[in-house]
């Protein structure tokens, strides 16, 4: 039966079905967000004061090699965080999950694609785990050379094979997005119910199809580049050696021209989930609906001609540089025009303030935060000061950890109850909410002072004087660590109780697809394709 | 707690959050961070402090923007929540409102261009300087050398928490460092002290050349408003003249492998004429033809 309904196992493993794919995507992108957050856990104790205590106590190990641990806890928590927390939770969990949903669509248009994209991640995942228990550089275990991976450290800074997993980690991860972004381009460009265009296209839909395209061009360009690192390092070829012809700073070029438009891939999403909570609970249409979807558009456009921006002291040519200052401050343009444009929805509107409500609210001030210290770290002229600092640390948490995160939190309150039919508990979601929100700010806010005061990134011990901001910093980490606890007991409790939920929780303002449909969807949706006026 | 107390709270917490230690800031912590900061350090160097005056200029449009957004944002929260405004409005366009939030903020940007790329092109063209020194970034120390002395060179390791832990290996440190300075040093400042200093002439335009020996590292000292990437294979510039004697500290800013918290930079920045001593003490020369340089 090319219908039927599997069971046990065998659902899961050999899933078609993009509802189940989405929720699997949304089960290991928790998993792995706990072992990435557990690793800025270790990171932010070692640095609550200044020394070098924690680390050789938690894995009983020597001075020396503590220093090398913490450069690979640095190094796990970027690459878990980027690519098995938030791209899997906001493109595939619920691009997987919504975009269909969204359009009218009963299924992706490449389901087996969608489950081999799923199940690559494992793998991807456990050989990034792997590498942290084999050799890097000689007499020690795991790769410290940051989620960046310049070379010539990540070649003859780590000659063991620790290295070479994490670039098949990423090989596979890419591979499996590269599949999934094909398969989000094919759904959206041909399975849109009849009568939507793609003008009347839902906006975390068009989020996605955006994203979608920027990783379809920009995962090649690092596939590539850890690519010729692989070579570098096992077949003799010198890409990034001098020695041999090769220049250290073409990897990266290549590492930025993706990594650039990553940043992008990994907030869009959440700009389409913040977008459709703000008309939600604001009983508003969403304010300048083209302005929003082209502002998207251009952000990704832009995204890709900014990258050199994270290299301004590398010994750029001057024009190159003011080049790369006037288009990233573009950039700034079309971000304005989406805050504002969610201020003018919620303007005029009859707002409640519910849980995912507060998250898109916290996610738009946090984000205006995080993008005008961008704006600063933009004019190569300050960024000399910031530059690989405490200050970018803080400015990308406040667009990622705050931002994306945030928007996934916000995403998951948002459709839980579409997803499962149980509703969340209220009062006990608002109060994670809060101690959420307070946990972050602390640990990031104060960072901007670490950075203005000069204190490097990825350090394992500092100077005296910056004691007392990573104090506070680390505290911050305990109230999140509060929030993320909360947030397990309440997903635990909303998972425990009874299927109680009907088409649509959230009334009036709530008027994508997804809402015309029971909680949970049933297995397959739109037998009859939906009719778009 | 009503509002003016839950005001007055914040403030007094604020107030403890960043009660500073006023005395901290004086003339004896230039060229360090100093404890509970939260602002670049003080300049030594017009570069340093044209960063400085950019940044706050930059700090004071942002914090207006930002406000703006909250305020923007608390009072629509407000003024149109469920109670207040039940039924809501249905609109979804304004053509005038949409180009005003496109413009103004071009316009803001535009003016940030304007004073940023002079800056720019400003920090980044060496002038003509007086002298040079090499940099050479390795796992894990600086080593510096004098082209124009007569090319000695050495290099500087960090004092670690051993030798800070050791009373007598501290002094024995401190006797070392101040043979090799030719007056007497302190090693008070954890994880910023090198056995050996970068030691330099003040009013003196500087350059700095930049490559690494192994891996990339960056060469940075935030008083001086100065921050390269020290690349293998690669020769890169840039310059400084400091502007007042003392002792003035960076930290590598590049992740360079296992002991990148430990390789800091130390410059110490002396007299012309303390520096002649220097360089004679070194076995260097002062070539008469930069002699003219020292004296200008």
């Amino acid at each position: 039966m090319a219908h039927a309904n599997p069971t046990g196992w065998k659902r899961w493993l050999f899933s078609t079905n993009h509802k189940d794919i989405g929720v699997m995507y949304i089960w290991f992108a928790f998993i792995a967000g706990m072992v990435g957050f557990g690793m800025s856990g270790l990171i932010r104790m070692e640095l609550m004061e200044p020394g070098i205590q924690v680390i050789p106590s938690v894995f009983n190990m020597t001075d020396d090699q503590a220093r090398h641990m913490f450069n690979v806890l640095t190094t796990g928590h970027g690459l878990i965080m980027v690519f098995f927390m938030v791209m899997p939770a906001l493109i595939g969990g619920f691009g997987n999950y919504f975009v269909p949903l969204m359009i009218g669509a009963p299924d992706m248009a490449f389901p087996r694609m969608n489950n081999i994209s799923f199940w690559m991640m494992p793998p991807a995942f456990i050989l990034l785990l792997l590498s942290t228990f084999v050799e890097g550089p000689s007499g020690m275990d795991g790769f410290g050379g940051g989620w960046t991976a310049y070379a010539p450290l990540s070649v003859s800074g780590h000659p063991g094979p620790s290295m070479d997993l994490a670039i098949f980690s990423l090989h596979v991860a890419g591979a499996s997005s590269i599949m999934g972004a094909i398969n989000y381009i094919t759904t959206i460009f041909n399975m849109r119910a009849p009568g939507m265009t793609i003008h009347k296209m839902p906006l975390f839909a068009w989020s996605i199809l955006i994203t979608a395209f920027l990783l379809v061009l920009s995962l090649p360009v690092l596939a590539g580049a850890i690519t010729m690192l692989l070579t570098d390092r096992n077949f003799g070829t010198t890409f990034f050696d001098p020695a041999g012809g090769g220049d250290p700073i073409l990897f990266q070029h290549l590492f930025w021209f993706f990594g650039h438009p990553e940043v992008y891939i990994m907030i869009l999403p959440a700009f389409g989930i913040v977008s459709h909570i703000i008309s939600t609970f604001s009983k508003k249409p969403i304010f300048g609906y083209l302005g929003m979807a082209y502002a998207m558009t251009a952000i990704g456009f832009i995204g890709f001609v900014v990258w050199a921006h994270h290299m301004y002291t590398v010994g750029l040519d001057v024009d190159t540089k003011a080049y790369f200052t006037a288009a990233t401050m573009v950039i700034a343009v079309p971000t304005g025009v989406k805050i504002f444009s969610w201020i003018a929805t919620m303007w005029g509107g009859s707002l409640r303030f519910t849980v995912p409500m507060m998250y898109a609210i916290a996610f738009i001030l946090l984000f205006t935060v995080g993008g005008v210290t961008g704006v600063v770290l933009a004019n190569p002229g300050a960024d000399v000061a910031m530059h690989d600092t405490y200050y970018v640390v803080a400015h990308f948490h406040y667009v990622l950890s705050l931002g994306a995160v945030f928007g996934i939190f916000a995403g998951l309150y948002y459709w839980i109850g579409k997803m499962t039919g149980k509703e969340y508990p209220n009062a006990l979601a608002k109060l994670q909410f809060w101690i959420t929100f307070v946990g972050v700010n602390m640990i990031f806010f104060p960072q901007h002072f670490l950075g203005l005061q000069g204190m490097p990134r990825r350090i394992v011990d500092y100077p005296d004087q910056f004691a007392y901001w990573n104090w506070v910093s680390s505290w911050g980490y305990l109230v999140t660590l509060v929030g993320v606890v909360l947030f397990i007991i309440v997903m635990g409790i909303t998972l425990s109780r009874k299927k109680t939920l009907g088409n649509n929780q959230w009334g009036e303002g709530a008027n994508t697809l997804e809402w015309t449909l029971s909680s949970p969807p049933p297995f397959h949706q739109f037998n009859e394709l939906p009719r778009i006026k | 707690m009503n509002v003016k107390g839950l005001i007055a709270g914040m403030a007094a917490g604020m107030t403890a959050l960043f009660a500073v230690a006023a005395g901290a800031t004086a003339q004896d912590r230039i060229g360090q961070p100093i404890d509970k900061g939260y602002w670049l350090q003080e300049a030594a160097s017009e570069q340093a402090q044209k960063i400085s005056d950019f940044n706050e200029l930059l700090f004071w449009i942002i914090l207006v923007i930002t406000i703006f957004v909250f305020i923007l944002m608390f009072y629509t929260m407000f003024r149109f929540r469920e109670k207040a405004n039940p039924v809501p409005s249905k609109v979804s366009h304004n053509t005038f409102i949409e180009i005003v939030w496109t413009v103004v903020p071009i316009i803001i940007l535009v003016v940030i261009g304007v004073i940023s790329l002079p800056l720019l092109y400003w920090q980044d063209q060496v002038p003509e300087t007086d002298m040079a020194i090499k940099v050479t970034g390795g796992q894990w120390n600086w080593t510096y050398s004098y082209p124009d002395h007569g090319d000695f060179e050495m290099t500087a390791n960090v004092i670690d928490d051993a030798t800070h832990a050791d009373a007598t290996k501290l002094a024995a440190a401190e006797a070392e460092l101040s043979a090799f300075l030719g007056w007497p040093a302190k090693l008070n400042a954890r994880l910023l002290d090198t056995d050996y200093r970068l030691v330099l002439p003040v009013n003196t335009k500087i350059k700095v050349q930049l490559t690494a020996s192994d891996v990339i590292h960056a060469w940075t000292v935030p008083a001086f408003g100065v921050k390269l990437d020290a690349v293998p294979g690669r020769l890169n510039e840039t310059w400084f003249e400091a502007n007042q004697t003392g002792i003035f500290y960076g930290q590598c800013s590049e992740l360079c492998g296992k002991d990148h918290a430990f390789m800091p930079i130390a410059v110490e920045i002396v007299s012309k004429e303390k520096f002649a001593r220097w360089v004679a003490l070194q076995g260097g020369t002062i070539a008469a033809a930069s002699a003219p340089t020292l004296g200008r």
